[in-house]
């Protein structure tokens, strides 16, 4: 079997996957596997952020590492010190190291957005919150009109929430 | 020496085994991290940071409604055996408690906790918000949490992103920043050899565990902590349900990997349970990693109505009891006293004797 990815190397990771009550198997290869960030069962983590921090140092398609000076603005951080130690310096951190940030997210959680609970610190207007709840609703409408019931009641009670 | 009768329930409220299937479930605890807007994060903070952060949240803290009476432990002040103490009641982290092999408790470490809820402080983020509930009880634990949490953000400014959420100093907890674990026995499914299809099965769905002791524990006594791994992209409800949803799935696994040890080995299973008790009633020595195997024998023995005559709360009184830290306090001795095992083979002994005693 052919890898997923590349379609050239043999595939020797096969990664099932269950998002959203849909099962999904990905066949790779050895070096895709690893730019996405996937271990062997083989590969030995010490952190567990270790295999993903590792993966984004491999390959020509290495996300740039932060913009400027490579240091975080506020707390001189840089991304090798994040690299190391797994931790990040400050807030800023994240507007700082977004590109390579956005990526680990994604690796990590399978996702970059906030669905969660708003924070609104004393004193600062309440965000402006109908544009997620419309677009929620635009995808619930397609979803019923697609008879794709489980996603249809999944954003339902995404929608219960932004509301 | 802490005073842990400060502590309206000594800490121990979670366990007391009053709530929902707390035959199977012996705590559910919720963690939200949180960090102050305008500060560099723990691992750059100087120490008069540290101590200034402190003063900062706690001042917040006192003008709560759930955390106006908090009961104030910090870490960096006390003796390795007292945090040892905390730790074991599960009221902080290794980390916070500075119990890493190579690990030294950090200036400005704290907690604050009032009965069942409290907060964390200087940890790897500034703020832990954490909620310890008695048996399966994701709702109500992450309710209270959620309540501090916004009391707090009402007095002090969290570092929020609106694209990643609440930032944290580990990319590993951003956006909700919550952690929810429950802390579940499964003698049923390690006995029956089931234990790593359906600890694989969790990883694919998103769900990871951990030993009694939270990260980085081994587990012992066949207690696993079960929770998401995930903490983006999914709104706290969502996360709680499929967490909940997932550990009522392990629970029936698990009720149908005793009934299938009882259908086909009933006698293996009966020597099992009673040989545990056996040696708990008159074992002369027992380490704390034997007396965790046997109680969780025995806690098997309770569950499938073989063993009649001990309480759960009695089993989780001597699951905290016997801990080094605890024993050793109890006793008037160091942790590391040789003869540490003696003594907790006399305190088990004594327990299960007024047990049985009471009960007539």
């Amino acid at each position: 079997m052919s890898c997923d990815q590349c379609r050239e190397r043999e595939a020797v990771i096969h990664l099932t996957q269950i998002v959203n009550e849909q099962v999904t198997t990905l066949h790779l290869c050895e070096r895709c596997a690893a730019e996405k960030g996937v271990e062997s069962p083989g590969g030995v983590t010490k952190t567990p952020l270790g295999s993903f921090l590792a993966a984004m140092g491999k390959g020509p398609e290495q996300a740039p590492v932060a913009r400027g000076s490579g240091a975080c603005s506020r707390c001189g951080a840089s991304f090798q010190d994040f690299r190391e130690s797994g931790r990040l310096g400050c807030p800023e951190c994240y507007q700082s190291f977004e590109a390579p940030l956005r990526d680990l997210l994604r690796r990590l959680h399978g996702s970059t957005h906030h669905m969660g609970e708003r924070y609104v610190a004393r004193g600062q207007p309440i965000p402006e919150q109908r544009p997620q709840a419309a677009e929620l609703r635009e995808q619930l409408r397609l979803a019923v009109e697609t008879e794709n019931f489980e996603l249809a009641a999944e954003l339902r009670d995404r929608l219960r929430v932004a509301e | 020496m802490i005073d842990l009768s400060l502590l309206t329930d000594g800490g121990v409220g979670w366990l007391d085994a009053s709530g929902p299937s707390s035959h199977l479930v012996l705590s559910t605890r919720i963690r939200l991290a949180r960090n102050l807007a305008d500060r560099v994060f723990q691992g750059r903070n100087s120490e008069t940071e540290r101590e200034d952060i402190l003063a900062v949240v706690e001042r917040a803290a006192r003008d709560t409604v759930l955390l106006r009476r908090a009961t104030k432990f910090r870490l960096d002040q006390l003796d390795r055996t007292d945090r040892q103490l905390l730790h074991e009641r599960h009221l902080v982290s290794k980390e916070l408690a500075g119990l890493d092999p190579d690990g030294r408790v950090r200036s400005g470490a704290t907690l604050l906790v009032q009965d069942q809820i409290g907060v964390m402080l200087n940890e790897e983020d500034h703020l832990r918000i954490q909620g310890l509930h008695s048996g399966f009880a994701l709702e109500a634990a992450y309710g209270e949490a959620d309540r501090l949490d916004a009391e707090l953000g009402q007095r002090l400014a969290f570092a929020f992103h609106p694209e990643f959420g609440y930032l944290t100093s580990c990319p590993t907890n951003v956006g909700t920043g919550l952690r929810a674990s429950v802390l579940i026995h499964l003698p049923g499914l390690v006995l029956t050899k089931e234990i790593s299809k359906v600890l694989q099965g969790l990883a694919q769905v998103g769900l990871t565990f951990r030993g009694l002791y939270g990260e980085g524990s081994e587990v012992v006594g066949n207690f696993f902590q079960l929770s998401n791994q995930t903490t983006l992209g999914s709104s706290e409800h969502e996360l709680l349900d499929h967490l909940g949803k997932m550990v009522r799935q392990v629970m029936d696994y698990e009720e149908q990997a005793r009934q299938v040890l009882l259908r086909d080995a009933p006698a293996i299973i009966e020597d099992k349970v009673w040989r545990a008790y056996g040696l708990l009633r008159y074992a002369r020595a027992l380490s704390f990693d034997e007396a965790m195997n046997l109680l969780s024998g025995v806690r098997l023995g309770v569950g499938v109505g073989l063993i009649p005559d001990v309480g759960m709360y009695t089993l989780n009184k001597l699951l905290v009891h016997t801990q080094p830290a605890h024993l050793a306090v109890a006793e008037g001795v160091t942790p590391a006293e040789p003869d540490l095992p003696i003594r907790r083979a006399r305190f088990v002994r004594k327990v299960l004797e007024s047990e049985v005693g009471r009960r007539g």
